[in-house]
């Protein structure tokens, strides 16, 4: 077995697995017979800030969001990979260029949609 | 262990110790306070902080911006009663052992502030204080003079017998309860746990 080329491995590993919870098992141990735990509700409460937290956490956002959603794609994210696109257009087979224009055509999709939704009106 | 034998040993170059100096040590050579300051002393509090007085010398440089990690809690200034029941709050809210310094005339009186209908008469009333420092408001000098004081009270700490401290005695009180807004003032006006004193004939507004 020592004669393994991962047997210095292993010990590595038991020993780094040693360093890190040997100070836990310690501070457990500590914690056991010394420090006994007091909770109470206001200890235990989510919020830190001092005040008392209202409602649920768990709130629902309107789905009308989805349309920030989409321009969000279409004006930002989209730049993000147009970039890359136009920098190595010269270089592209037609297999890659044409994948890029579905691509783009599936953004601009999003763009019609949002204009017939009247989006892009201020009202 | 006789402190004449373990100086000699000492010069031997043979350290002794014991579990309740390593661990007061410990305690008190990384004391987290919390970030969070009331009024004017919190300027004072965050100069001290700064490079001219440096706090850190001591071990108290990281300001916890969360009571769950912090150790002690420096009451920095006039504590209103609007504001009493949040400073209570996150007091319960640190982990033990927690510590509290009350800095300056605000914090341990109500200071100049004393006759104020919204101000509260002193912290004390509701945690129990370490150490408190006079002053409108103290200088830096003062709060490093605090924070040492505090660190030999947190050095004089037994682990075991009657006179160990609050979080080490799974018997002793752990909740310091909320005041909440009365029609006059705080209700409770204190905690008669810390705050043992009786006022007579003052009315609600004390």
């Amino acid at each position: 077995m020592a004669s393994s080329p991962y047997f210095s491995l292993a010990i590595l590993f038991v020993a780094a697995l040693g360093f890190g919870l040997a100070p836990l098992g310690l501070a457990w141990l500590w914690a056991r017979f010394f420090a006994p735990p007091k909770p109470n509700p206001i200890k235990n409460a989510i919020y830190e800030c001092g005040l008392e937290s209202k409602g649920d956490a768990w709130v629902q956002f309107r789905s009308a969001y989805y349309l920030y959603a989409i321009i969000f794609l279409i004006f930002d994210v989209e730049a993000v990979f147009l970039l890359p696109f136009a920098v190595a257009f010269s270089g592209l087979s037609a297999a890659a260029c044409g994948a890029m224009l579905v691509f783009v055509l599936l953004l601009v999709e999003g763009l019609a949609w949002a204009w017939a939704k009247g989006v892009l009106t201020w009202s | 262990m006789d402190q004449n034998l373990k100086i000699e040993l000492g010069k031997q170059g043979v350290f002794v110790t014991t579990i309740q100096e390593l661990y007061n040590w410990g305690r008190r050579s990384s004391v987290w306070p919390m970030q969070f300051g009331l009024a004017c002393c919190a300027i004072e509090m965050i100069a001290t902080t700064m490079a001219r007085y440096d706090m850190a010398r001591f071990g108290a440089e990281v300001f916890r911006p969360s009571p769950r990690q912090a150790d002690l809690m420096i009451v920095s200034g006039t504590v209103t009663k609007k504001m009493a029941p949040q400073v209570v709050r996150l007091y319960n809210q640190m982990a033990e052992p927690r510590y509290v310094i009350a800095m300056g005339a605000c914090a341990i009186s109500g200071g100049p502030f004393k006759q104020g209908y919204n101000v509260l008469k002193g912290i004390d009333r509701y945690i129990p204080v370490d150490v408190h420092i006079p002053g409108c408001p103290p200088r830096p000098e003062a709060l490093l003079q605090a924070f040492i004081t505090l660190q030999k009270k947190i050095d004089g700490q037994h682990l075991t017998g009657e006179d160990r401290p609050r979080f080490l005695d799974a018997g002793a009180q752990g909740e310091f309860p909320v005041p909440e807004q009365g029609e006059h003032d705080l209700e409770p006006t204190s905690n008669q746990g810390v705050w043992p004193v009786q006022i007579q004939g003052l009315g609600t507004r004390d």
